[in-house]
């Protein structure tokens, strides 16, 4: 294709001009318009010093087979230089299934960590102390059982849950948008979300509730614009939900985060970044009243994005993770997960997530991008591509705002369509050549083989032994008194999280638990949009 | 077009079936979340010529043989099967030793599947 004929555009299809100079910032006030790092409305950080004052946490989502490999598997990140975990869960976990049960043959440990009860999460966090080592979970629809498990087990270490730091997921709204891990209806399950919240506030006041997420947005993919805005729009009704319930913004929004995709275009993604503390620092005064810095400071994690990763010369791969994983850093992440080289093959074997990790310590520490703060901000591509982004996400918020909110744009099928026209048209491009893959569709070479994590059915053997040994050992009586209470609350509206800490302590499964909560919730069944 | 099992990531089962139809084909997606037993029913409902099955969780051992089994059981051998998804080349062959027609991996071209499904299934 002749260079006249080809349109540049970024991956989300946006038009790029050859080049940028101070005509495109002419009605551009840079201190209204931009403004300081660690100043409203923070388009160039949350912190004046940003990584001068301290580094990203180096955070790699992992987890694998059983609670005991995985607990092996933290050690070793936590000796080879990560700080911060992060809990992968198996598909049954994330569902609200046990092992054993019919629906969770073939997929036990397979994509995370299969845990069951209250003693695979002492086992997962077995020798870490949890009142000094920050933990990530990623858990949606049975989130706040498995973080119900997660205090208790801080309870019998004896940490005071007020020192507790960390980030539970949490965020049901995208599952029906994207990742579709739900289990109940979208109110009952943001009744649970608020619960969380409200619990977290009260109890909690250094860790995250939430992970308000649009990597999972973009993996089943949207345009970067889309992941921006229906992101923050779905923080926008927990924020709704949670002032419904009678808290004070100020009590709850600091602690409110965010998860974005760090994905192949490199200016596109620090530009959304910015755009994202921009509009979230505006909807946090203006459109809510809140008087707090902590509330308008939109803090993030961010993960390079899976989708990009090929099958096709996986080495490749190690080289699209260091850009993706640069752009997160120039785009001020406060956390950050990367790829590992075999993401199109399997969970990451150890060689692999050393590189990420590797790939994470020589930016930080070789690189120099971590000297100043916001170091492309002056960029006249970078400041007219963080106005146009902030422009093209506000649009897409009023808009499901007239449609009377998210849960309402859900119902009618707005994000999950938007999506899905976004990632067809991007397939086409790929598939006509018109956007190249190197490796896949250009540049093809013959592969040599990888050596690669494996995950076999030893691991669902395990968990089923321990669960009926644990059934054996526990007071079927406790339980049952528990699950009682559980129910009994669940079908009024009292906060569920002290019953669901019952119910943990007292042994009773993740799948009797969930059950328990199926019973009084029903479950969702999604109309499906091509 | 179907999901089994657990995984709910639905892009690339969609975008296919989005293809297939483009293509001329007539196709019906189940959806997410399904047994073998509720593909294979759909499948006998609906009178198809090719499953095909979209498993990206690593559980492709034990739904794909099942699938396979009740294809047998009800006289339905005649039905292609197709697998996409993350699938390491050694089960992939393993499968279509068992009889599955073909197994697309990731970055595998619309092209390819439409093709290999227009070969191999005679148009009504």
């Amino acid at each position: 294709m002749k260079t006249a004929e080809r349109q540049f555009t970024t991956i989300s299809g946006v038009p790029v001009e050859p080049v940028y100079g101070p005509e495109h910032l002419r009605d551009v006030d840079p201190l209204r318009d931009i403004g300081s790092p660690g100043e409203f409305p923070y388009t160039r950080g949350i912190h004046r010093d940003m990584y001068r004052g301290k580094l990203w946490t180096m955070r790699q989502f992992s987890g694998f087979a059983t609670p005991e490999e995985t607990n092996r598997r933290y050690h070793y990140l936590l000796a080879q230089g990560q700080t911060g975990l992060s809990v992968a869960f198996d598909l049954p976990t994330l569902m609200g299934y046990d092992a054993g049960h019919p629906l969770s043959e073939g997929e036990v440990g397979k994509c995370g960590a299969s845990v069951c009860s209250l003693e695979d999460m002492e086992i997962l966090f077995r020798g870490i102390p949890l009142g000094d080592v920050t933990v990530s979970m990623t858990i949606n629809s049975p989130a706040s059982i498995l973080w119900a498990m997660y205090l208790a087990v801080a309870e019998q270490q004896g940490v005071d849950w007020k020192r507790l730091s960390g980030t539970l997921q949490n965020d049901i709204l995208k599952e029906y948008i994207a990742q579709k891990e739900y289990i109940f209806p979208p109110r009952p399950s943001m009744r649970l979300v608020t619960d969380t919240i409200e619990f977290g506030a009260h109890h909690t006041p250094r860790f995250n509730p939430i992970s308000i997420s649009g990597y999972h947005i973009r993996e089943a993919g949207s345009t970067a614009v889309q992941e921006l805005a229906f992101t923050l729009r779905d923080g926008i009704e927990y924020v709704d939900w949670a002032l419904e319930r009678g808290l004070a913004i100020d009590d709850f929004a600091p602690r409110l985060s965010f998860f974005f995709n760090a994905h192949s275009d490199f200016f596109e993604e620090i530009a959304k970044y910015r755009a994202a503390r921009k509009i979230w620092a505006y909807v946090m005064r203006d459109r809510y009243g809140a008087a707090s810095e902590r509330s308008m400071k939109l803090r993030f994690h961010a993960q390079t994005a899976g989708c990009s990763l090929t099958w096709q010369q996986p080495y490749n791969n190690v080289v699209r993770t260091a850009l993706q994983a640069m752009a997160a850093v120039l785009g001020g992440a406060q956390s950050l997960h990367t790829n590992s080289l075999d993401e199109a093959y399997a969970l990451p074997s150890e060689q692999a997530v050393t590189i990420a990790l590797r790939t994470q310590q020589v930016l930080a520490y070789e690189s120099g991008v971590a000297n100043a703060a916001d170091p492309l901000g002056g960029s006249y591509l970078l400041e007219k591509l963080t106005l146009d982004t902030e422009a093209a996400a506000n649009d897409y918020i009023g808009r499901i705002d007239r449609m009377g909110g998210m849960i309402s744009a859900i119902e009618a099928g707005f994000p999950q369509s938007e999506i899905a026209s976004a990632s067809y048209r991007y397939q086409t491009e790929v598939e006509s050549g018109e956007r190249t893959i190197v490796g896949v569709n250009r540049f093809q070479s013959d592969d040599q083989p990888i050596d690669l994590l494996q995950v076999d059915e030893t691991s669902a053997q395990h968990q089923e032994q321990k669960l009926a040994a644990l059934k054996q050992r526990r007071s079927q009586a406790a339980v049952t008194k528990a699950l009682d209470a559980l129910k009994r609350a669940a079908e009024g509206i009292e906060n569920t999280m002290p019953y669901l800490l019952d119910a943990v302590r007292s042994y009773a499964t993740l799948g009797e638990i969930c059950d328990a909560l199926r019973g009084v919730f029903g479950t969702y069944q999604e109309t499906t949009h091509l | 077009m179907a999901k089994p099992g657990l995984d709910g990531h639905d892009r690339g089962a969609k975008i296919i079936a989005r293809a297939l139809r483009d293509a001329g084909m007539e196709v019906i997606y189940t959806g997410l979340r399904q047994t073998p037993e509720m593909i294979v029913n759909a499948a006998l409902q609906e009178d198809v010529q090719v499953i095909g099955l979209s498993i990206l969780s690593g559980a492709h051992n034990a739904i794909v043989p099942r699938v396979l089994e009740l294809l047998r059981e009800k006289d339905m051998m005649d039905v292609m099967l197709i697998v996409g998804g993350i699938i390491p080349d050694e089960d992939a062959e393993a499968l279509k030793k068992q009889g599955v027609a073909a197994v697309f991996q990731p970055g595998a071209s619309l092209d390819a599947i439409v093709t290999f499904i227009r070969s191999g299934v005679p148009v009504s």
